[in-house]
């Protein structure tokens, strides 16, 4: 029988390749791991609490309350979005509620794992996993009431509504992925989440999400290039049943980010130790 | 006996550490700073040799040594000596910054135990949490789960929330699933010091039957422990290997003598009637504040003691504590008699031991003054005289009794 042999040095020669090929082994050999960690949060999460899933979806919910009542009493007033507001403005909450719990969740996964990572060796690459499966499963709750709010306020069922998922793996994939990149220095200094909840905010008001693209000025460039409107825009079309008319830039985010993903898969696994260190010394 | 150690001394070597070294950052800013550049570093894959920085140390230097299926190595030393670095480096936690280990097979730590616990969640739930950590599929966990019940003797309690356990029984379900790791190497680091009596021996029953077909590194200050199931040792001081080998009771040893330097007698309790002026062995040179005698002589003490408002005489009696503190024996001098003197004099004790059958090691002396036998306390001192020992044999009872074979005969 042969045994598995570790070697554990100083490492001098970095083989992204092989680095990549043993992060995504390990991801896919802790499966169950990462659906048992996810499995206890989410359980533990629903057990202490009465209100359990509402607390899902209470954020996205209230910031477009206030929109739609900012919008019906004349306080401000918005262009025209060619849907009922309601569920503009909520279809706009909602997918930015998943955008920014998946930029935190990487960094809240391993930061809420650092007992057992200095003191146990297990695949770390399952709290990267367990953080999407609680994603995923939050998400899920969301578009359920999603699809409620469409057909109460009169949308009506679209064919295109099966393709939502694909946009929501899409605001999983891109926050996960800058999620990432931010990680190793957010685990060392707490300043990093700090500043991810304050940008958050003003980055909102960039993307079209309680209002629509200007049609002239500084803000459309702004709104046009940032790179969370076609995903934001995109999966509010495909609710109501538009044409993506962000479609292909869409699509080149995506594409763009898996490689950005695994780097920052390889980036993470070679961090993992030197945070360790740190935090356990 | 010499056939079955030629076997386990042919059995592959499962861990090889050569030239391990690790360093620590004494400050929180400067160590967070370093973690960045570490992180550039680790990233582009910089090859410039590691040397100190400022603020940091060396909290492992140049470690060496093999371990084969079927031995246990001790790591023993004082708090922050380096041991449990050592470890995490051992479980591939963190990364060394010279040298290299080379570990076959699978890696268990019994580091800590129930890790991945979620006090909201039953026992039951737990389990799995735990075993998933550990390295357990699902399959295994269902297969195990009746067993790891049992052996945590929890039946009545497993789908309690894990919040309502008291320690003792959370550390039993941890025990209990770690159990069930079948592992080429073994880590283990002072876990099992909690929990009841009946426990710890099941603990023990468990690592004995691990231990012939694994090798171990086991990190504990319990040198009884170290000695009974290790037979090789280091003895880590400020991250240096002071000693290593094959002679456990040897490392031991030193490991005592590190701490003999600072010991001083303490008066426990005084009622300042007396006091202890000198206490010294007749005919026996005093080193280093240690009196060595040999093992089965007969010794002769000679106490006195300053009188400054008792009338009577005072009884006196003496109590041996070995190096942790366990009391041993007590010595209640006979022939003791209660005369009148007079106050502001010394008075001068001398007390035979005879044959003192005290196995090899350090043991101290308390002494106490009191009205009589077991009455009235005046005055209470511990370590009035320091005996070391001295014998070839290295034990861990206190004591070696004086014994030769009369006859023996085969059938």
């Amino acid at each position: 029988m042969a045994l598995e042999t570790r070697i554990y040095q100083k490492e001098r020669t970095i083989k992204f390749g092989a680095l990549l090929k043993a992060s995504l082994g390990d991801m896919y050999q802790s499966r169950f791991l990462a659906k048992q960690l996810a499995e206890r949060d989410i359980k533990a999460m629903y057990r202490q609490s009465y209100l359990g899933i509402v607390w899902a979806f209470i954020m996205p919910l209230t910031t477009a309350a206030v929109w739609v009542f900012l919008n019906s009493s004349g306080t401000i007033r918005l262009s025209d979005t060619g849907i009922p507001y309601p569920v503009y403005a909520f279809s706009g909450t909602l997918i930015w509620s998943i955008i920014v719990s998946s930029i935190n969740s990487p960094m809240q996964s391993t930061q809420a794992a650092k007992g057992i990572l200095t003191k146990i060796n297990f695949p770390k690459e399952a709290l990267l996993l367990s953080g999407v499966y609680k994603l995923l499963f939050d998400s899920s709750i969301k578009i359920v009431l999603l699809v409620l709010f469409v057909f109460f306020y009169g949308v009506g069922f679209q064919w295109s509504l099966l393709l939502f998922p694909i946009a929501m793996l899409g605001a999983i994939v891109f926050g996960t992925t800058l999620g990432l990149f931010l990680t190793p220095m957010g685990l060392l200094y707490k300043d990093i989440g700090k500043i991810i909840t304050f940008g958050m905010q003003f980055l909102m008001y960039v993307t079209p999400v309680v209002y629509a693209i200007p049609k002239t000025g500084i803000m459309r460039t702004i709104m046009i290039w940032n790179p969370i409107t076609p995903i934001v825009v995109t999966a509010r079309d495909l609710v109501v049943g538009f044409t993506p008319e962000y479609i292909n830039y869409f699509l080149i985010v995506l594409v763009g980010c898996i490689p950005l993903l695994f780097l920052g898969l390889i980036i993470y696994r070679i961090s993992i130790p030197i945070i360790v260190e740190r935090l356990s010394a | 006996m010499l056939k079955s150690k030629r076997i386990v001394t042919d059995k592959e070597v499962l861990v090889k550490v050569e030239g391990l070294s690790k360093k620590f950052c004494k400050n929180l800013k400067t160590s967070l700073w370093y973690g960045v550049k570490d992180l550039v570093s680790g990233v582009t894959g910089s090859t410039q040799e590691r040397k100190l920085r400022s603020k940091e140390f060396w909290a492992v230097k140049d470690i060496n040594f093999e371990l084969r299926r079927g031995q246990c190595l001790g790591l023993i030393g004082h708090n922050g000596a380096g041991k449990s670095t050592l470890l995490k480096i051992l479980n591939g936690l963190i990364n060394p910054d010279e040298g290299k280990v080379t570990i076959k097979g699978r890696v268990g730590a019994l580091i800590e135990l129930g890790a991945g616990f979620n006090p909201i969640l039953s026992g039951r739930e737990n389990i799995y949490n735990n075993g998933a950590i550990l390295g357990f599929s699902r399959k295994e966990i269902d297969d195990k789960l009746e067993t790891i019940i049992e052996f945590a003797e929890l039946e009545e309690f497993i789908d309690m929330p894990v919040q309502h356990y008291s320690s003792g029984m959370k550390v039993r379900l941890g025990f209990a699933v770690a159990a069930q790791m079948e592992p080429d190497v073994l880590i283990i680091d002072e876990v099992l010091a909690v929990g009841d009596l009946g426990f710890i021996l099941k603990c023990f029953k468990t690592i004995d039957a691990i231990l012939p077909h694994t090798a171990v590194i086991f990190v504990s200050h319990n040198m009884p422990m170290i000695s009974r199931i290790c037979n090789h040792i280091i003895l880590m001081e400020k991250g240096e290997a002071k000693f290593q080998g094959e002679n456990v009771s040897k490392g031991i040893d030193y490991y005592y003598n590190k701490f003999l330097t600072d010991e001083k007698a303490n008066v426990v309790f005084t009622d300042n009637s007396v006091s202890l002026n000198n206490a010294s062995v007749l005919n026996v040179e005093c080193i280093d504040s240690c009196y060595n005698i040999k093992w089965g002589s007969s010794i002769q003490l000679n106490l006195k003691i300053e009188n400054y408002n008792l009338t009577r005489k005072p009884y006196i009696s003496l109590a041996v504590y070995d190096k942790e503190q366990r009391a041993i024996a007590e010595i209640y001098p006979d022939n003791q008699s209660f005369d009148a003197i007079k106050k502001d004099t010394t008075i001068e004790y001398l007390v035979s031991l005879e044959h003192i059958y005290l196995s090899k090691g350090i043991y101290n002396i308390t002494l106490n003054v009191s009205e009589d036998a077991a009455f009235n306390v005046h005055y209470k001192l511990h370590k009035a005289i320091t005996l070391k020992v001295e014998h070839e044999k290295q034990m861990w009872t206190p004591f070696l009794l004086n014994s030769k074979l009369i006859n023996s005969s085969s059938k």
